[in-house]
């Protein structure tokens, strides 16, 4: 790899994490609290900042002045790797998402993509599965009983959701029989009839379904986020923590609902595409970065979705949950990539 | 009254109804359509609430050109419950003949039940609108005679109210 190459990749991961951290999640724990006060007849923060856009910043510098408390129990040293954890996965997931085609700068073709890897959705797969470290490490080192409940809680939760999720993809995998991101976002490109965009949601309805609701779970999003239901568990796993290392745990779960967006519009919703515009024949540099946009509204408006979803629904009972997790989703996933190998294998 | 029976759960729920997502979906308009509704706040320091003349604000000595109107009975300090009224009577030459001379309320003990109001025979004391009560040490709390008086125009919408209600 030569120097200009590995120049363009720090660039990519930069504006990226600068992007969704700062930005993006700053920007989503504002949109949660100003949308849920819209839904309440309240107006919500507005006073820091216009239409109280540096909130979240000055909620940053509170939290980074504030003590740091570490129960006398408390393992100290797990106790710090677990909001560590779980920012650094809710992060790592950015790496594959391509948020355009391919954009051209200063006579060098630049893929929007920071890993082109070829194994896309399991490294996804993988590192949710190491999110669930973040949460059950913080609720067993703290050495409090709601704690350690909210990290059982999340751990049961987590390991029966992945399982519907990741059957929810197999159905997307198939008919693009690939697993890097942008080459599903490229077949996603095409039209039905030369009509309607040839986007997997309405391949795969039901798995666009299941996938958004594991999405929920896995993000420990209100419907299911029994992990931290505040009437019976405190905070949950981060009763214990303060400061920053609280703020560590909420930028991370806002960062997992963008990720969860992300790659949600990717494999569902058609990425970075936007329908007939790309047969105007407009330029291409002014074509990618419409591209950009168009990944980044589809992003936000599904983010509002999380956000309002929130607002509406009342919490799950635990036996509910489980009951949902393993008798109505995971049958619902695997019909799901049977009908769509039915399909594919008689057409 | 109108009875109700024994609460029937439905148990026979078509496969769309189980399937939550309509009702889901229902949940979803009505909470986007609370959206758009006008809000019910107020920006507080810039815009300030108007309290209706029934209103129990801090109570408030009545004065009528420049002289108020008690006589120092210390009715309003005997029938204070929480004894934040502390009243000493004086002789003046006008013709109400009793003036008070120190006529003192503390503030961190008053519970605006308006009861020195409802008692006092010359509508002399009454619960003004003011709601706005800083004090930064108990000093500042003991509000003096000086700072209870308030002359009949300021005080015309609660008069009122106090005739047409009492």
């Amino acid at each position: 790899m030569d120097l200009i190459s590995l120049i363009i990749l720090l660039a990519k991961i930069l504006i990226i994490m600068f992007g969704v951290l700062v930005l993006g999640a700053a920007m989503a724990v504002l949109a949660e609290r100003r949308v849920s006060a819209f839904i309440q007849e309240r107006l919500g923060p507005n006073r820091v900042g216009p239409g109280g856009i540096i909130q979240p910043f000055a909620d940053v510098v509170k939290l980074v002045m504030k003590e740091d408390i570490v129960p006398v129990q408390a393992n100290r040293f797990i106790h710090d790797m677990a909001p560590i954890i779980s920012i650094s996965v809710a992060l790592s997931t950015f790496a594959i998402i391509p948020f355009g085609n391919s954009i051209e700068l200063f006579g060098r073709q630049i893929k929007l993509i920071i890993a082109d890897v070829d194994i896309g959705i399991l490294y996804l797969l993988a590192l949710t599965s190491i999110g669930v470290y973040g949460v059950s490490l913080a609720g067993w080192s703290s050495n409090n009983k709601y704690s350690l409940l909210g990290g059982l809680r999340s751990s049961a939760q987590l390991i029966s959701y992945e399982l519907s999720m990741g059957l929810s993809l197999i159905g997307v995998l198939m008919i693009s029989s690939t697993l890097r991101l942008d080459r599903i976002v490229l077949l996603q490109t095409e039209y039905f009839w030369g009509i309607i965009p040839k986007w997997n949601i309405f391949l795969q309805p039901l798995g666009f379904i299941t996938f958004v609701i594991a999405a929920f779970a896995e993000t420990n999003r209100l419907p299911f986020d029994l992990p931290e239901a505040e009437p019976e568990l405190v905070g949950g796993y981060h009763t214990e923590y303060t400061g920053m290392k609280f703020g560590l745990f909420f930028l991370a779960e806002y960062a997992n609902v963008i990720a969860s967006s992300a790659v949600t519009v990717t494999l569902f919703l058609g990425g970075w595409h936007l329908p007939y515009v790309d047969q105007l024949g407009i330029s291409p540099f002014i074509l990618s970065l419409l591209q950009i946009l168009t990944f980044l509204v589809k992003v936000i408006l599904l983010v509002l979705f999380f956000i309002v979803v929130r607002w509406t629904i009342p919490r799950f009972r635990y036996d509910q949950l489980m009951h949902i997790g393993w008798k109505v989703m995971l049958p619902v996933a695997i019909a799901n990539f049977l009908i769509t190998g039915l399909i594919m294998l008689f057409r | 009254m109108k009875t109700y029976g024994p609460i029937i759960r439905k148990k026979d729920l078509t496969l769309l109804q189980k399937s939550y997502i309509p009702e889901i979906l229902k949940g979803l308009r009505m909470t986007i359509g609370q959206m758009f509704k006008p809000t019910f706040t107020s920006q507080f320091p810039e815009e300030r609430f108007k309290p209706e003349p029934s209103f129990r604000g801090r109570p408030v000595l009545v004065t009528e050109q420049g002289v108020e109107r008690c006589v120092a009975c210390g009715l309003c300090a005997r029938v204070c419950p929480s004894l934040a009224i502390e009243v000493q009577a004086g002789e003046t030459e006008l013709m109400k003949e009793r003036y008070p001379v120190k006529f003192e309320i503390n503030m961190l003990r008053c519970i605006f039940c308006g009861f020195c109001e409802e008692v006092c025979p010359e509508e002399a004391i009454i619960m003004s609108n003011d709601y706005l009560l800083v004090f930064s040490s108990q000093e500042e709390a003991l509000f003096g005679k000086e700072r209870l008086l308030k002359s009949t125009e300021e005080l015309k919408e609660r008069l009122e109210f106090l005739r047409n209600h009492r």
